[in-house]
């Protein structure tokens, strides 16, 4: 047989029917749902009268809007409250699964659906949710979905979808210590652009993505986003089978082990054709950095701010002079002299329990500069929380002048009350430092966990692996 | 749902790549649990001088003079010229509602996030794709003429300038279909019922995991 890309693979598991159009009607496995991009899918289930087609691929949660401070589980903004209450009343109407606010499983959808083992290789999973790349880590065909497409798959099971060109972006060496998963990925979104992956499904391979662990693994597909692909995923291999053994959802006994002889396949054939391929040797990379408003302006902790100047594409220059203005840096400033205001940990991209391990590793027995006005751990999800407390890594955070929080997405896209100030600067683990993202003429440098926490104690960027 | 067939209109220019759902329509107004009524807060950031929130009345608000759907000679525009790249970001289908709402039922741009593009046609808006050059060109002749309108022809598949001088696009045949018809695609897919239901049947006997 002619030889398969994973991402070949995952696509013809699912071809429902191919139209001669090129547009083919796929079938959709796990639908996650959380409480921004449903309502008006669920209204529109409502006003067709329509039902889901199938509840038990459903599992619902809010996250974007929930409070996060602990002794406020209490929602103040009545607008965010009617977004959760709502997702409640609809998840109820039809039967759906939801861990809501008060379910100690409750936490970021992209964080939970691994953890509940609710991802399950050779999947197709969506979200409304653009980073629902990230479940490609487990050799799943993973993408966001608009909110049409929700009411879609929820009437249908189905989508129609046109299939992406195959990419394959190799990663040779062993990273430094000090040096992450995040910046990793980073380091590939400086190099091919966050547009990079536009119309193509991204597979990351090769032995720096084989050492590492799941949680790794799911930042680099969470930030796939960010080069502009819809999905990134992994091949399946020990490392996948031995994180989802015994999850609640995953399935067990005899059925177990029928699947792992399935999911055994999942991977790439030799001699697969990729219409791009990319290499990156990660053994000499640094600690990376973003200076400006896109994922893809981004250098490593030893270098300096760039100057528009010498850049010639005058759209790309532009582009960089408007971004320095809007981070008040100027061109030369060494990345190791910013300083700080806030520092946040969390989020989808860096909110599991080996991103706060990394970043307690650091912070422990030391003090958060007198410089920084809040420093905020938002666990992703309750049972990351739980671990996370069980190992005593809220202590080390509380300590050293963090504030320990409950899960949520809370500063990473500052829905709830966790935001920037018009001026502030932060470094953040999570993966969109736009304009705004955090709060209004908020500034947002992109970082590891283990850079967050070397620079809240530094109270500027430093490097971690120094630490 | 809403056709797309001819839709001649004043041009706008974003002068801006990577323009991100963010930006197109900022978190705080995301909270709505409806489809319609984001137009005001198109831009939110760039268009008004104050910070904007929900249930506020934007028609007091200050409006920042600098950006450019704020210049009069820009009022009414129903097409959107903008760079690269338009639309990264979130997956948020309140991006082209917002653009729809304000009045945008067609953009122009060298290329678009994957996930906009999609949940543009979802939402009777035409993202046209024109190459780097021609998108240039557009932008100068803009800026250089006030009222500077164009045609744009869905099922000949052009653009006509005001010196009738013409530019081909592409477009999937699947999707131009769509936009020409207002077709429901969930009705469409509800038709394949008995083949999802075949389909159902086989994978739950090869990968019963997969269910329940
Ligand atoms: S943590 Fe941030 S990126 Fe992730 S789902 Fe929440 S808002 Fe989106």
């Amino acid at each position: 047989m002619h030889p398969q890309t994973l991402y070949d693979k995952l696509w013809q598991q699912h071809v429902v029917y191919d139209q001669e159009d090129g547009v083919t009607l796929i079938y959709i496995d796990r639908h996650l749902i959380h409480e921004v991009t449903s309502p008006q899918a669920f209204a529109g289930l409502y006003l067709a009268k329509r039902k889901p087609w199938r509840i038990d691929s459903m599992l619902a949660v809010p996250d974007h809007n929930v409070p996060t401070t602990v002794d406020n589980s209490e929602m103040d903004d009545p607008i965010s409250r009617l977004q959760v209450t709502t997702l409640d009343q609809n998840c109820q109407h039809f039967g759906i699964t939801e861990f809501v606010m008060s379910d100690p499983r409750q936490g970021i959808v992209h964080v939970i659906g691994p953890e509940q083992g609710a991802t399950l290789p050779g999947m197709t999973i969506v979200c409304g949710d653009s980073h629902t790349s990230t479940h490609g880590a487990f050799g799943a065909l993973a993408f966001g979905i608009g909110t049409s497409e929700v009411e879609h798959v929820m009437v249908t099971q189905c989508l129609m979808q046109r299939k992406s060109k195959n990419m394959r972006i190799w990663l040779e060496g062993e990273l430094q210590i000090g040096v992450t998963a995040k910046d990793l990925v980073l380091a590939v979104i400086g190099e091919i652009g966050t547009a990079g992956g536009s119309g193509h499904a991204i597979e990351f391979a090769g032995p720096a993505i084989e050492s590492l662990s799941m949680e790794g693994r799911m930042t680099v597909c969470n930030m796939a986003i960010e080069a502009g692909a819809r999905s990134g995923m992994i091949a399946v291999d020990q490392v996948t089978l031995d994180y989802l053994n015994g999850r609640p959802y995953a399935p067990s006994g005899e059925l177990w082990e029928r699947a792992v002889h399935s999911w055994k396949q999942l991977q790439s054939d030799e001699g697969a054709e990729f219409d791009r391929e990319t290499t990156l040797d990660v053994s000499a990379l640094r600690p990376q950095v973003t200076w400006g408003t896109s994922p893809q302006m981004v250098v490593g902790i030893d270098d300096i701010v760039p100057n528009p100047a010498h850049e010639s594409d005058p759209v790309i220059r532009e582009g960089m002079e408007h971004a320095l203005v809007y981070m008040d840096l100027e061109p030369g400033t060494p990345i190791k002299k910013i300083d700080l205001d806030l520092v946040f940990i969390g989020s989808c991209t860096n909110g599991r329990i080996e991103d706060l391990r990394d970043a307690a590793a650091v912070a422990r027995g030391k003090q958060v500069a007198d410089n920084i006005k809040q420093a905020l751990v938002v666990p992703g999800s309750g049972l990351v929380k739980r671990q996370a407390e069980s190992e005593g890594l809220h202590q080390v955070f509380i300590d050293a002048g963090f504030e320990w929080r409950n899960p949520g997405c809370s500063m990473c896209l500052a829905m709830n009350a966790d935001r920037l100030q018009p001026g502030e600067r932060c470094a953040s683990t999570s993966n969109r430092n736009f304009e705004g993202r955090q709060g209004q003429g908020g500034r947002s440098h992109l970082v590891s966990p283990a850079m967050a926490a070397a620079a809240a104690i530094a109270g500027h960027f430093t490097d971690p692996g120094r630490m | 749902m809403h056709k797309f067939t001819i839709l001649e209109g004043i041009v706008a220019p974003l002068d801006r790549a990577n323009v991100d759902t963010d930006a197109i329509i900022p978190k705080q107004f995301l909270k709505s649990i409806q489809r319609t009524g984001f137009g005001p807060n198109l831009f939110d950031e760039w268009r008004y001088l104050d910070h904007g929130e929900p249930g506020m009345d934007n028609s007091v608000r200050p409006l920042n003079p600098d950006f450019v759907l704020n210049f009069p000679r820009y009022n009414n525009a129903k097409i959107l010229l903008a760079r690269a790249n338009f639309g990264c970001g979130s997956s948020r289908e309140h991006a082209p509602w917002a653009l729809e709402d304000y009045g945008f039922r067609c953009l122009i741009a060298p290329s678009y996030a994957d996930i906009f593009f999609n949940n543009c046609f979802k939402n009777a808006i035409l993202p046209v794709v024109l190459n780097n050059k021609a998108v240039g060109d557009l932008f100068m002749q803009v800026e250089k003429q006030p009222g500077y309108a164009v045609r744009v022809d869905l099922p000949n598949q052009i653009v006509t300038l005001p010196d009738k001088t013409t530019i081909t696009f592409e477009i999937d045949a699947f999707r131009k279909h769509g936009l020409l018809n207002g077709l429901d695609e969930i009705g469409l897919t509800l038709e394949k019922t008995e083949m999802i239901k075949r389909y159902e049947q086989q994978r739950k006997a090869e990968a019963p995991w997969l269910f329940g």
